[in-house]
Formats: structure tokens, sequence, C-alpha cells
């Protein structure tokens, strides 16, 4: 058999920061095991101190795993350091060293607000396997929300369909879907099945695999716009997630929304919800502590 | 009097003729990406089996998502109306139909003319239509054929979460690392299509009898949970996927139902 590649893979990630040293800290962390990939936060004292991104597998406990030793990989730190763990995304109770369990909505609001600062009112969150919309205050805490988790459009997993089907790194699609003359209609954007049907009839037209890009990254923009006008943006705006990587689908979000959406921040912008359950996870302990 | 249906679905291209209300050819041709071409391929052949010429029809009716894409035609008419029609003329108890192709469910009701009372159609989500099944048996690895008699030697009954294909073809490699049978498998993909179907059709409510048409009518797992799921038998003509275009061609002699 002959190896296919993996179009569909993205690029994990780890950072540590090399400011921080954790010993003699208060080391609390978040785990967030989604459906598609997990991330682990590590905060010292309240601080951002490590993070790791990577591919969820099929076993929720052994991801989590995988994403905390990854994240202390070469920091020194052990399992035994961290005080107080919070679990979140759709795998949360399936953290097994974790003392709580939060709904991702709650900690991508509290994680957005620790990346973005305390001016951000609208987070987006458009994951692997769903999309979420979330009103917040200046604390972060959560004021709304809307969320399609029941359908492929609009999500990571359908851009990973794409990426498989015309043979694009999904890395190289945002930038790709702009290498075009001229903007494509969209392609359907009520199901990923019909979109590929479309799509591949395109392609036999003669279409370039650039200009498919741009009507496939146009009509996911398109999708989220239909979840975002039900709920309304409000200024600040914010997208996290895999996709906020994909500049194809942003900016044409943008356009859309007709609302500029706040620059990336310099962490990995899949970490928010990890980020919030670790935030969380600090104030756990130290209210236990009082 | 000698009428034309044709039927441009999503994925198949249906051509009856009819002579004094008698079916006297029929032909089914895929209809890929030159649907004109595939239109013409499937008229071409049901009229050298009826043994007769293009000039020889006195109407020609079009229906079909790719009503327009037809060589030639009278007129067009809508899927649900010729669904009806159709189900009506070979079943005239019929007061309720569900149609589902490859890519859109319909559900109506109808009277005993073949009229529409009402009617719901899906054609925005996969997870209603033979694009489901098809992407499930890529994922079981078993042919569509096989699909239907499969699910009737399932042991127990798995409920799918997704309602989503794409999401579903993940939820079905997750049955197979947890070692679910591939029988039990086949029967949660059917039965979680025909609640997709079964939620539309109790949308608009459904009169006894219920027939079934389109080509999805032929998958015996699916008419099984079906029937289930709606707490009844429904009737499955023969040649299920022919029906629209029965329909159209009987709307072409101006046939009606109840006489």
């Amino acid at each position: 058999m002959v190896d296919k590649p993996e179009f569909w893979r993205w690029t994990e990630s780890r950072w540590t920061n090399p400011d921080i040293d954790w010993k003699g800290k208060v080391i609390t962390s978040g785990i967030d095991v989604g459906s598609v990939s997990s991330q682990a936060v590590i905060l010292a004292d309240g601080e951002l101190y490590a993070y790791s991104n990577m591919r969820t597998g099929s076993d929720s406990p052994d991801s989590a795993m995988k994403a905390i030793n990854w994240a202390m990989e070469k920091t020194g730190l052990k399992l035994e350091d961290i005080v107080y763990t919070v679990g979140t995304g759709y795998g949360r109770v399936n953290v097994p060293f974790s003392q709580r369990a939060i709904t991702e909505i709650a900690c991508h609001a509290r994680g957005g607000n620790f990346m973005y600062g305390p001016t951000v009112r609208t987070i987006l969150d458009m994951g692997g396997q769903d999309c979420k919309a979330i009103h917040c205050d200046e604390r972060g805490k959560v004021t709304n929300f809307l969320m399609n988790d029941k359908c492929a459009a609009g999500t990571g997993r359908g851009m990973e369909v794409f990426a498989d089907l015309l043979g694009v790194s999904i890395n190289d699609v945002g930038d790709l879907s702009f290498d075009i003359d001229k903007e494509p209609p969209p392609v359907s954007s009520t199901c990923v099945v019909y979109a590929k049907t479309e799509a591949t009839g395109l392609l036999r037209e003669g279409w370039p695999k650039n200009k498919v890009l741009a009507a496939y990254c146009s009509a996911m923009a398109h999708r989220i716009m239909t979840l975002l006008e039900r709920i309304g943006v409000e200024e600040d705006f914010a997208i996290t997630g895999g996709i906020s990587k994909n500049k194809g689908v942003v900016k044409r979000l943008e356009k859309e929304v007709g609302i500029k959406i706040m620059e990336t921040s310099k962490y990995d912008p899949q970490i928010a919800g990890a980020l919030g359950a670790a935030l969380f996870a600090k104030a756990l302990y130290d209210k236990g502590k009082k | 009097m000698i009428t034309m249906g044709i039927d441009l679905g999503a994925k198949n291209i249906k051509v009856v003729i009819l002579k004094d209300n008698k079916i006297i050819a029929k032909s089914n041709v895929l209809a890929g990406f030159e649907v004109k071409k595939s239109a013409l391929d499937a008229i071409n052949k049901a009229l050298k089996e009826a043994d007769i010429k293009k000039d020889d029809l006195d109407k020609v009716i079009s229906t079909g998502t790719g009503e327009k894409l037809a060589p030639f035609y009278d007129e067009t008419k809508s899927v649900v109306g010729c669904d009806s029609l159709g189900a009506v003329f070979l079943h005239p108890a019929t007061r309720s139909v569900i149609d589902v192709g490859a890519e859109e469910g319909r559900g109506m009701r109808c009277d005993e003319t073949g009229k529409i009372l009402d009617f719901e159609v899906n054609e925005k989500c996969a997870a209603g239509a033979g694009a489901f099944t098809e992407a499930m048996s890529r994922a079981l690895e078993v042919s569509l054929e096989e699909l239907g008699p499969l699910s009737l030697k399932s042991t127990e009954e798995i409920p799918m979460n997704a309602q989503c294909t794409v999401f579903a073809e993940s939820e079905v490699v997750t049955m197979v690392h947890n070692k679910v049978s591939k029988a039990n498998m086949a029967r949660a993909v059917h039965d979680a299509m025909a609640s997709r179907i079964s939620s539309m059709i109790r949308k608009i409510g459904f009169n006894k009898d219920v027939v079934l048409v389109g080509g999805v009518a032929k998958n015996i797992g699916f008419v099984d949970s079906l029937n289930k799921d709606l707490g009844l038998e429904v009737v499955v003509p023969k040649d299920p996927e022919y029906v629209g275009a029965l329909g159209a061609a009987l709307a072409a002699a101006g046939w009606k139902g109840g006489k």
C-alpha cells in the first residue's frame, strides 16, 4: 500500500517562556481535550509559562497525558509539581490528573480575555469540530454564546476534507486562496459533502486549485457569518482556534462582518481554552487556600 | 398518446416513456459531470427501447434538480408533484410519499388525485440523503448493495451521535476501533438516516398509505429502520427510482388519479 500524503495535518507547537523560572512558584495547568486537537497550558504564579498544542488521539486520557508531558518537556517540571489542573473541551471529564472540569465556553472567554486584553467583547472560536461565538465582559466572564457542533460546514474538519481533496497542505490553504485573478462565488456553505461534489465539478471544468480553495474559504466565512448574525458582534472582536490561522477564511470573514478582527496574539491561538482552564485552576487553588 | 418524463437527479438521470398510460420504455444513466450529454444518452436509450423516434413524442416533461439541463422538453414540473403522481398511479391508496434521492430528501402529503397538500424538502444536508449511506459504505468498506442486507443481521441497536455525514465518518472509525460488528454499524447508519427522514416527514405529518420512492428505497436496511421509526410498513414500489420520471410522463399525458 502506498502511503498517501496527509495534507490535512496541521503543525503542532510547543513554547516555554524563557524569562520565567518556575521553581518556588505556584504551578497550575489547564488541559483542553478537543475533538481534533489537545492543548496543555502551564502557569507559574498565574503567568503563562509553557504550552503545547497537538493532535488528539483516539483516547482522551492518553491525549491529555501526551499534551501535558510535551508542555513540561525540558522544563524539569513533573506532574507532582502541578498543584491544580482544570480540564476542558469535549474530553474534559477524561483528564486523569485534573481536579475539576469546566466547559470550554467559559474557558475560551477567560483565555481570550487573557490573550487579547479586557477590551474583547466577542470571541469566535473556530475549532476542529465546532464553532462558537461567545460574548464576554471585561473580566472574561461569558454573557452569551451560540455554537454549532452539529455540522462540519464552518469547522476545521471541513477544511481538512478540502485540503485532502485538493492535495494542498492545510497550512498553505489561506495564502493560496488569495493567489487568484478574481474572487469566485462560494461553493455550498451548508454541507461539506455537497461542497466537495461541487468542487470536483469545478476542477473538471478547469478551475485552478487556488480558485476552488478561494470558493471554499468564502463558503466557510459565509457559514460562520450566519452564526455571528444570530448573536451579533460587539467590538473588540477576536478569533481563536485552529481556523484563525487560516487567513483565507479570516480576511473574507472580516470583510463580511465589516468589523476589524484583532491582530492574533503572539501565542498559538489554539491554546485559548486550555489557557482559560489554567487561569481557573489558579483561581480555584487560591480560593482553596484561603 | 405517447409521452416522456425525464428526471434529472443529482446522481442519475431517469427517463420513462408512456403509451396510453402504459410504460413502454425506461432508462437510467449516471449523470456524471456532462449532464447534458448523459441526458441525451438516457433519452436515446429509452427511445430505442420503445422503438420510436423523438417526433413520435406528443409531450415531454422534465423534472429534478437539473430539469433545465434536459436537451428538449415542453414543460418542467416540480419533483414533489411528479413523485406523488407516480406513486398514486402505482399505488392508488397513496396519501404520503417519501422520496430519498442521492442528494435530497423529500416528504409530501397528497390527495387521491396525486395533488400535493403539503411538502418538506431537505436539499441542504447530506445526512438525510443517499450521499450519507454512500459515505458510510466507504467508511465501512462495504459495498452499497451489501449495506442493506448486512444491517438486517444486526444484533444490537447502537445510537449514532453525529448528525453530520463528515462527523459520522469519524464516528464510524471510532466504532471500528471499539470492535463494533459491521452489521451493527450498518444498522446504526440506517437508524441515523431514518431518524433524519422521519423528523422531516413528521413536520408535515403523514397519512396512510406511505409510499417510499427514490434510489435509496432499494436499500432494505434503510427501509427496515424507517419502518421501525415511523411505526408502520412503508410501501416500496418496484423500480422506486423511476417514480419521479414516471410522474413527469403521467403529467405530460394529463393523467390524474382517483378516476
